[in-house]
């Protein structure tokens, strides 16, 4: 294998276990201020033990995130010198803006979160989880813009040497290259599925304690929380998916007709039910009215463009399905929680907990597969249209040290897993009221 | 003139990078000479809270790198493929041990987290030096700037001095950062270890100087030219001077602000003697990468700039308030969580 496939393999393994992380890191800070407001405005115990035990998950959870991420920020100078050096002067901006306006957010305040208990009043406690969430927000939104620039680049113009060989992309507009057509929907679409997952998260873990009969006041508030979180994020999740689709039918028209499946440029064209290559389940116009509201409109299929600029067609077809059936389950399964928690139902309804509980990956792997869309969707180009995956690795790294640093990285990130997991099935297990472990051994 | 702020704006986020989390690598250099499990906790709790705000400085310092001055982030990166990697590994290590140390109360579970906690601390210090002293020595880049060295050269013995140097001076700010931390007998014994880094931070650091006349003599010739280059020598040598004597006093808040203006003295001192170059060819000193071939565009510079200055002075201001709450003797009881 070339250094090229090897880089690519890497990036994807990296990025890929990374992105485990932060939509809880996301989703559960937003958990943390709900909880920190209730906390400050009943006086409660109950509040406390919810913040302490919800604090810890995520502090397990951040943890490998942050380990998994610094790696992220270090590879596209390692992997991907030549994109670094064609992209920097408008990729570089935001993850600059990202440790500025978000990790130093981050990292400050939950160190009193963590440590604070102590030492500072509930309101400084509650705003810490404030600037916790910000900060989540704040690198999410970063992070966005710039992988939306490679969807969608704006505000730049092509720089070339003495020779007219196009160097690089030069900023020209900088509220252009952040607010580019994608990043908006892309942004939404991402909180949704952060939030969803931390839905799920707190309200499988609650729902355990539930089926236990143990630790009931705090599943049942928990549990509340989750379901209501469950149906907005779902609900605004579909939504925003819709909007992110027809943006990138206008926007990438080839990855959407990859996406779609879509092979024959037509009128009235079919929105195909399973997706190729299953079976061609197809409801007629239906696709057109979905993107352009007109059931007559021409939609571009992959026949449009040449042949090398087309994404894997079938990898990209197949997570996008994968994506949205399984992602309208999980919406109408949290409305049927909400509906049972309107009719007081939901806490003494077995099946429906069971399930929720075994339903805590699924969230997880929506989120993945959604980011194997977007980013295998987006092949050959690095960035749309400017930049070929294949111009941008690093030519002078020898494979030979590429299938190392794969080796090592995925043996350190089985072992971080594998920790992480068995720290959070332990802080399950002593669950909420578990005394507070002491700081430096003796007791 | 943006180009030359943003060559000292990195130089000055490598600079707090140095201080602040060399304290805590310092202290990760140093926990495992604790004489008793509880000392070694509370060696621990010094740096918890804060060390990974710590190490955002350094992820600052490579996205500030990237966007002002993409080839010399992509160059150098690349061209230092698995050091790089290593550093990664070295950083997975210290956050995985600093953060699951305490989750479970088991000896054994403890000692596994602070071997892990020292060998990360240790290959990043040293790690940082062979970096810097590579830099300071000049990388094999071509004309088109391309890197055209390997790993093992990488290992040269110049720049492996650098990395002990980076190892002495962190490990001397981790001690003196200590002191401030913890209390009775063990503040005398880490103020006595603190006494000793000293001692051989200066006997390594007089070494590399000389060494690095031999190596890089050009590093020096704005030395002989302008006067005022001189500040950072002095700030330097005024600083690790008064540095024993305040400890010797007692004076344990000045003695770590010494350690502090020593790194920054230091830091300035190479970054004054590359200016412009931020990386520099040892093929041919003309196929540096310097400040004004490899930067980005002045919209960028001047964009980067805005959002800097709105930020950074945020981000000083809460990172005080998070030190302030922090402060103070650590005693080895206290329940964290």
């Amino acid at each position: 294998m070339d250094a090229l496939m090897l880089s690519r393999i890497q990036f994807g393994l990296t990025i890929g276990f990374h992105y485990i992380f932060p939509p809880l890191t996301i989703g559960l800070a937003g958990v943390l201020v709900i909880i920190g407001w209730m906390r400050l405005s009943r006086d409660e115990p109950l509040y406390d033990r919810m913040m302490r035990f919800w604090v810890k998950l995520f502090a397990i959870n951040f943890a490998i995130g942050v380990a998994t991420g610094i790696v992220m920020e270090f590879e596209f100078g390692t992997n991907w010198s030549n994109y670094s050096k064609f992209v920097g002067d408008i990729f570089g901006a935001p993850l600059a803006a990202e440790a500025i306006f978000s990790f130093f957010l981050e990292s400050s305040f939950l160190a009193i979160l963590v440590y604070g208990w102590d030492k500072v009043s509930k309101r400084v406690h509650f705003i810490s989880a404030c600037m916790v969430a910000l900060g989540s927000l704040l690198s999410a939104f970063w992070i966005i813009v710039a992988n939306s620039w490679q969807q969608t680049p704006a505000g730049f113009k092509l720089a070339t040497d003495a020779s007219g060989k196009v160097v690089r992309a030069e900023l020209t507009d900088f509220m252009a290259a952040v607010f580019n057509p994608s990043t908006m929907p892309r942004y939404v679409h991402a909180l949704a599925g952060a939030f969803t997952v931390a839905a799920f998260v707190v309200g499988g873990i609650s729902a355990w304690y539930l089926l236990k009969g143990i630790h009931l006041d705090f599943a049942k508030k928990s549990l509340a929380i989750a379901i209501i979180i469950g149906v907005v994020a779902t609900a605004g999740s579909a939504v925003v998916g819709d909007w992110h689709t027809r943006q990138v039918a206008r926007t990438q028209p080839e990855k959407f007709a990859a996406m779609e499946g879509l092979f024959k440029t037509q009128t009235g064209a079919p929105f195909l039910i399973l997706g190729y290559p299953l079976p061609d389940l197809g409801i007629n116009k239906l696709l057109s009215v979905m993107v352009y509201f007109d059931p007559n409109a021409e939609v571009k299929g992959l026949d449009a463009f040449p042949p090398e600029d087309l994404p894997p067609v079938m990898f990209t077809a197949m997570s996008f399905h994968a994506m949205i059936w399984p992602g309208v389950f999980c919406l109408l399964f949290m409305v049927y929680g909400a509906y049972l928690l309107w009719r007081g139902k939901l806490y003494g309804s077995t099946l429906y907990l069971k399930t929720l509980f075994w339903l805590i990956p699924l969230p997880y792997l929506l989120n993945e597969i959604g980011w194997f869309t977007a980013e295998i969707g987006r092949q050959p180009w690095a960035v749309y249209h400017l930049l070929r995956t294949a111009d941008g690795y690093s030519p002078t790294v020898p494979g030979g040290q590429i299938l190392f640093t794969i080796v090592l990285f995925s043996t350190i990130y089985i072992a971080l897993f594998a920790l992480g997991l068995f720290l959070v099935r332990r802080l399950v297990l002593a669950g909420p009221d578990a005394a507070p472990v002491r700081k430096g051994g003796k007791a | 003139m943006l180009n030359t702020i943003w060559f000292l704006l990195v130089a000055v986020l490598i600079t707090v990078y140095a201080i602040l989390d060399g304290f805590d690598l310092g202290v990760g250099n140093l926990h495992l000479f604790a004489k008793t499990e509880e000392e070694r906790g509370i060696f621990i709790k010094a740096v918890g809270p804060t060390w990974d705000g710590n190490e955002v400085w350094l992820i600052t310092g490579g996205g500030a790198l990237f966007a002002a001055f993409p080839p010399v982030y992509a160059t150098v990166f690349s061209g230092f493929y698995l050091a790089m990697m290593l550093v990664l590994v070295a950083l997975i290590m210290r956050a995985a041990a600093l953060e699951f140390r305490n989750k479970v109360e088991s000896p054994s579970w403890k000692r596994f987290f602070d071997k892990l906690f020292f060998l990360g601390s240790f290959l990043a210090s040293i790690l940082f030096g062979v970096a810097v002293g590579n830099l300071m020595r000049g990388i094999p880049i071509d004309q088109g700037g391309t890197f055209t060295g390997t790993f093992l050269g990488l290992l040269n013995p110049y720049s492996v001095f650098m990395g002990i140097l980076s190892l002495a001076m962190f490990t001397l700010q981790g001690a003196t950062y200590l002191t401030l931390r913890v209390g009775g007998g063990l503040r005398e014994r880490v103020s006595a270890w603190a006494m000793r880094l000293w001692a051989a931070f200066v006997v390594v650091y007089l070494t590399a100087a000389l060494w690095t006349f031999g190596v890089s003599p050009h590093l020096y010739h704005k030395y002989y030219a302008a006067k005022w280059h001189w500040v950072s020598i002095v700030l330097l040598v005024a600083a690790a001077a008064a540095l024993p004597v305040f400890l010797k006093k007692g004076k344990y808040a000045k003695a770590f602000a010494c350690s502090s203006l020593s790194i920054a003295g230091l830091t300035s001192t190479l970054a004054l003697a590359a200016f412009p170059m931020l990386a520099p060819s040892s093929t041919n000193l003309e196929f540096s990468l310097t400040a004004f071939n490899a930067s980005s565009t002045d919209l960028t510079l001047k964009t980067m700039l805005i959002l800097a200055l709105v930020g950074v002075p945020i981000v000083i201001a809460y990172t005080i308030y998070i030190y302030t709450v922090f402060k103070g003797k650590v005693d080895g009881t206290a329940t964290g969580y």
